[in-house]
């Protein structure tokens, strides 16, 4: 079973900062990394590799460095890696990043067949999620998002079932191969790389397509000039304040705090003004 | 399936880069293992980067490497309470090729040195421990990875894994550190915007400043403080004995809080915002400290091998040229193949017959003796503020009887013999 893994190499948003003046962010403050449910994507693939057979193909869109973040893919277990790289890419909202994928994919499919393709539940500087279903679109397979545990695999059959994590709970759903998984945290561990793993991702040279290796492509859905997308304005979410701490002994805190919610009228369905 | 190598570099620092880089240029097959998330993330030094070691791995490295700015002047304070004693030295011909140091953010500086020496062809992996040496038949052969399939071997192994080095100790070349042959040093990153600093320190763009606090820094115990100028941030810190430390019951932060709201140096901190809190051990055990260097199969370099200068804050040249030295005699070795003890003891010679083990001999006793001796930092700096206060308020006296003065009062602690005493033993020390 070859397995297709779409990843994303993202700032590592834990620690970077945004632009006060603009509003955007300021990707030189962070260190670029793997986008972490990318990880658990490829490891999830690694896993059903071991069981049955095949590969794992990595697929990413971005500039030349993030080879590294494929690199970070092999380190997972990843066979193979390609890039592709091209300025016509740049500027992509999730609409062009799907087809420029999705017109890579094709290409894979093409060469050695694809029979799964695994994506993230979202990339950590977007939140959009909509890259996966996107490339489902136009692959026109199912799209199975919010996966956390890949339940069977039928390859003879030609079908899997996964569990999708829903409001209250999961449900379980079988569908027909190929389709598109994107996955939650929980449905692993990524597992400590064995050394071996390290060696070979720190050898590794990913394939780096441009848009000229791929076929059929149509350029006025590439990057900017395919992207409908308009930002309209970016601004950060407004800090909460004005708390209040209650500091002091338990029987101090309670007293307060019995102090203060007395005070506030409205809660006894008093309207101000009234006694 | 384990692979072999000819050099396994244990550790990506100064030492680990210089020794993976030059192996690698002369064409062995080089491992270089990095235990944080990428070279430099975890690794500290106050922020100077000497020009001339580095420069003999990689001409003309300045063009191309992160650096903050170029040093045109070295300050020097002597610090009291309320007062300081400055000198320093400002030379413009610093800010010039070749220039003659430059303050480093170590973070950017070491991952740009590590990726030199992969561009030579050295292997690079991160985030993976080596937890200990692989020996067979009294010859280090490799090492265990505390990774899964961990194992990998090599000719030689090249310890550049830090002041605390397991790996040496592993193999018994040195026992834990004492207290007094290891600093403590903290500092942090603070943020200020150039223009700022260029009019605080007196400069313009691409020329820094360094100062070195004594006194008052740190509370009387034997070390220094620090103050040097990157592009937008400032490094301070304050570096000091552990035993020292200890003896005061002082806690690390405590000492660094205390330089920052010093009188004398927070107005050039202030308005700054921390980007970064660091801490490290430093080897300052000196020459006496130095552990068993060479064995069958390995090297010890850098802050592993206790190369550091305390009195000249020199220590990643020193581990620079150490690395370098071992990769050299790694590729003289690789040409009879024989990698035993005897061999790779020209590295130790070498060591003893460059600057490292000069300068480390020169002052084999100056820490001790600073240590030993807490009146050259508690009682002559204080004195030597108060002398400069007395000579230089105008209220009357005579100058011959201020002289008088400050020869009662410089000689009142110890008597005329015992400042003659502490000055010999200081210039002994030190000659």
């Amino acid at each position: 079973m070859n397995i297709l893994v779409c990843i994303k190499q993202v700032p590592d948003t834990k620690i970077i900062k945004v632009n006060p003046k603009t509003n955007t962010l300021d990707r030189s403050s962070a260190p670029a990394i793997l986008n972490p449910y990318d990880a658990h994507a490829v490891e999830e693939a690694v896993r059903l590799r071991e069981i049955h057979g095949g590969k794992v193909i990595v697929l990413s869109m971005g500039p030349p460095q993030a080879r590294n973040a494929i690199r970070k893919c092999v380190e997972i277990g990843a066979d193979e890696g390609y890039l592709i790289s091209d300025r016509r890419f740049a500027g992509a909202d999730t609409l062009a990043t799907s087809y420029a994928l999705f017109k890579a994919i094709e290409k894979l499919q093409h060469e050695q067949g694809i029979d799964l393709v695994l994506c993230g539940k979202h990339a950590i500087d977007g939140d959009t999620g909509q890259v996966g279903p996107g490339i489902a679109r136009r692959m026109e397979i199912p799209p199975l998002t919010n996966v956390i545990k890949v339940e069977e695999v039928d390859l003879e059959g030609g079908k899997l079932k996964v569990r999708r994590k829903i409001e209250n709970g999961y449900e379980l759903i079988q569908s027909s191969l190929p389709c598109l998984l994107t996955v939650e945290k929980e449905i692993n561990e990524v597992a400590y790389s064995p050394l071996p793993n390290m060696l070979r991702a720190a050898r590794y040279e990913p394939t780096v397509w441009t848009v000229d290796d791929l076929d059929d492509v149509d350029i006025k859905q590439l990057g900017l000039k395919g992207s409908p997308t308009i930002v309209g304005k970016m601004w950060p979410p407004e800090k909460s304040s004005g708390a209040e701490m209650i500091e002091g002994e338990a029987k101090e805190q309670v007293e307060k705090l019995l102090a203060i919610t007395l005070e506030k009228r409205e809660l006894f369905g008093v309207k101000g003004g009234e006694k | 399936m384990s692979e072999k190598f000819d050099v396994i570099v244990v550790g990506a620092g100064p030492a680990g880069t210089s020794c993976a880089y030059t192996a690698a240029k002369n064409g062995l097959k080089v491992l270089l293992i990095e235990r944080g998330e990428y070279p430099g993330s975890k690794n500290v030094m106050g922020g100077i980067l000497y020009r001339k070691q580095l420069e003999e791995i990689i001409p003309e490295f300045w063009k191309e490497a992160p650096i903050e700015r170029p040093v045109v002047e070295q300050r020097f304070w002597f610090l009291d309470k309320e007062s300081m004693i400055t000198t320093s030295y400002k030379g413009l011909e610093w800010a010039k090729e070749p220039y003659n140091n430059f303050t480093v953010l170590r973070a950017k500086f070491d991952k740009w040195f590590a990726d030199k020496a992969v561009e030579q062809g050295a292997l690079l992996i991160n985030e993976t421990v080596a937890t200990e040496c692989i020996v067979e038949d009294g010859k280090v052969v490799g090492v265990r990875t505390d990774r899964p399939d961990g194992d990998v071997y090599a000719d030689v192994v090249v310890l550049a894994d830090g002041v605390n080095s397991l790996l040496a100790k592993q193999l018994g070349f040195h026992k834990e550190w004492k207290p007094n042959e290891v600093a403590l040093t903290v500092m942090e990153v603070l943020k200020l915007p150039s223009k700022t600093i260029n009019e605080r320190f007196n400069v313009k763009d691409g020329q820094g400043v360094s100062v070195e606090i004594f006194g008052d820094a740190t509370h009387g115990i034997l070390g220094t403080g620090f103050l040097y100028t990157n592009k937008d941030s400032v490094n301070i810190g304050v570096g000091t004995t552990l035993s020292g430390m200890m003896k005061k019951k002082l806690k690390p932060y405590e000492l660094l809080e205390h330089v920052k709201q010093h009188p004398m140096i927070q107005p050039y901190i202030e308005g700054s915002e921390t980007q970064e809190y660091l801490a490290h051990l430093i080897p300052e055990g000196g020459f006496n400290s130095v552990p068993k260097l060479v064995g069958n199969g390995v090297i010890v370099t850098g802050d592993a091998a206790q190369f550091v200068n305390a009195i000249h804050r020199e220590g990643s040249n020193m581990a620079m040229s150490s690395g370098k030295i071992a990769a050299e005699t790694i590729v003289k070795a690789k040409e009879t193949g024989d990698f035993s003890e005897k061999t790779l003891d020209s590295y130790r010679t070498e060591i003893y017959d460059s600057f490292i083990g000069k300068d480390l001999k020169k002052y084999k006793d100056a820490a001790h003796t600073f240590e030993e001796n807490p009146q050259y930092f508690q009682e002559y700096v204080p004195l030597m503020n108060q002398a400069m206060n007395t000579f230089f308020t105008v209220d009357g006296t005579p100058k011959w009887e201020k002289q008088k003065k400050i020869i009662a009062k410089m000689t009142a602690g110890r008597g005329k013999i015992g400042l003659a005493k502490d000055m010999y033993k200081a210039w002994k020390a030190v000659k």
